[in-house]
């Protein structure tokens, strides 16, 4: 199962209702490290289904959104929990590097 | 067991990669799991890589290295070095996820990192505001004041490319000439938006939770001032990546691997190095190709020369 995507139209019940967490990866197709990071994502929701919920957002078509959550860099994660930011994750990193910055999530 | 590893997967690595193929050697070449392609992947139009006339966007051209690699024969492994063992004749790398692999010969081709300006505010502004990737974070700068802090080219073609969203684009250096080729030189002089501060550093990212000014210091007679902005693009050089080596192999006193002569020979008998990583001085991305070629070549002669040395040894035995 690789990680699906959300919008803003879909935003408040896809994260903010969510029931667990809800990591969400905010991307844009002309930024090379988001290529990279995005498989990763993929592998990391396929193996923890039960306990994390990955997300994909677009910023290029959903900039207010980008702009609500003050992104300024990408790729940037964001976990949300009962609507909150839990913990933000910024730059492209190697699998166990985001296993590590998870744990408390997915351990 | 392997003939050879290459790692990193730039110029030089894939170069290497591609010579290697082609000589029959079946390279596995390790590509990082996220930062696949090097630096190049995080440029826009490359002008200056022979073959190319019209410009080629710095992600396609690596693609396409990397294409040229694989029809050879190469295999890619996307996956990050975390140890390696050098010395003897049998060299292991190991990786993140746990695998293992040895060769005869290794060829070092890590590149170099972004250089951080190390005072205060960076850190915690770091992707609030402070960014070392212009293509990725340019975008979220439209209309907004922003600066770049350097003088070379990298630092010319960042202001430059951010002129595309950011209202202003303050070009911050601490001399009073640029480093950076007359061409971008002229293109940076010439943009309206751009606006140069001379024999300055910066001396403090200011902002809580997001930047929203720089302290500057005058390199001439120290006085300081404070300046609004909400970006700042760090492009003052970068530094070999040498983390994985620095107790293994001899560095020069600029940091570099150090290489006998024009060869890509380490001082460890079978670890050649080639690219940025070796490379104080030119640092380009045809100088990289062209040093990738010389390893492979040496690895080439390396390997032959251990074949021979087998019925030698057999025949002393």
């Amino acid at each position: 199962m690789t990680a699906k995507a959300t919008t803003e139209a879909t935003w408040e019940q896809d994260v903010l209702q969510a029931e667990g967490p809800v990591l969400v990866d905010f991307w844009a197709a002309w930024c090379g490290p988001c290529r990279m990071v995005s498989p990763i994502l993929d592998e990391i929701q396929s193996e923890h289904s039960e306990k994390l919920t990955v997300l994909k957002l677009n910023v290029d078509e959903n900039p207010n959104l980008a702009m609500k959550y003050q992104i300024t860099s990408i790729p940037a994660m964001k976990v949300f929990q009962g609507g909150e930011v839990k913990t933000t994750i910024i730059g492209a990193k190697p699998k166990f590097a985001l296993e590590q910055d998870l744990a408390a999530f997915i351990g | 067991m392997r003939q050879v590893i290459i790692i990193g997967s730039g110029p030089a690595g894939f170069t290497a990669a591609i010579y290697a193929a082609r000589a029959n050697l079946q390279p596995l070449l390790i590509a990082s799991s996220v930062e696949v392609g090097g630096e190049l992947t995080k440029t826009t139009d490359v002008e200056n890589f022979p073959g190319f006339p019209e410009g080629i966007q710095g992600p396609d051209l690596m693609v396409k290295l990397q294409e040229q690699a694989e029809k050879f024969g190469t295999e890619v492994v996307y996956d990050d070095v975390v140890s390696l063992e050098l010395d003897g004749p049998v060299k292991k790398v190991v990786l993140g996820t746990g695998a293992e692999h040895e060769a005869s010969a290794v060829i070092y081709a890590t590149g170099s990192a972004y250089r951080k300006l190390g005072i205060e505010g960076e850190e915690r502004l770091s992707g609030h505001g402070v960014s070392w990737c212009a293509t990725c974070d340019g975008f979220f700068f439209r209309e907004k004041a922003i600066a770049v802090v350097g003088g070379g080219d990298s630092a010319m073609e960042e202001a430059t490319f951010l002129t595309r969203f950011a209202s202003k684009v303050y070009v911050i250096h601490r001399k009073d000439t640029l480093r950076a080729s007359k061409i971008m030189q002229e293109r940076a002089f010439a943009d309206p938006k751009i606006e140069f501060i001379w024999n300055s550093e910066v001396d403090e990212i200011l902002g809580e939770f997001e930047t929203t000014g720089v302290r500057l210091r005058s390199t001439v007679d120290g006085s300081t001032r404070e300046l609004d902005l909400q970006g700042v693009f760090v492009a003052i050089g970068n530094d070999p990546r040498t983390h994985l080596v620095h107790d293994k192999l001899e560095l020069t006193p600029e940091g570099t691997i150090w290489v006998d002569g024009r060869s890509s020979r380490t001082s460890q008998p079978g670890v050649f190095a080639a690219g940025d990583v070796i490379d104080p001085t030119y640092r380009q991305a045809a100088t990289a190709a062209g040093s990738g070629v010389v390893a492979a070549l040496d690895v080439e002669h390396f390997l032959a020369g251990l074949a021979d040395a087998v019925p030698v040894a057999a025949a002393a035995n």
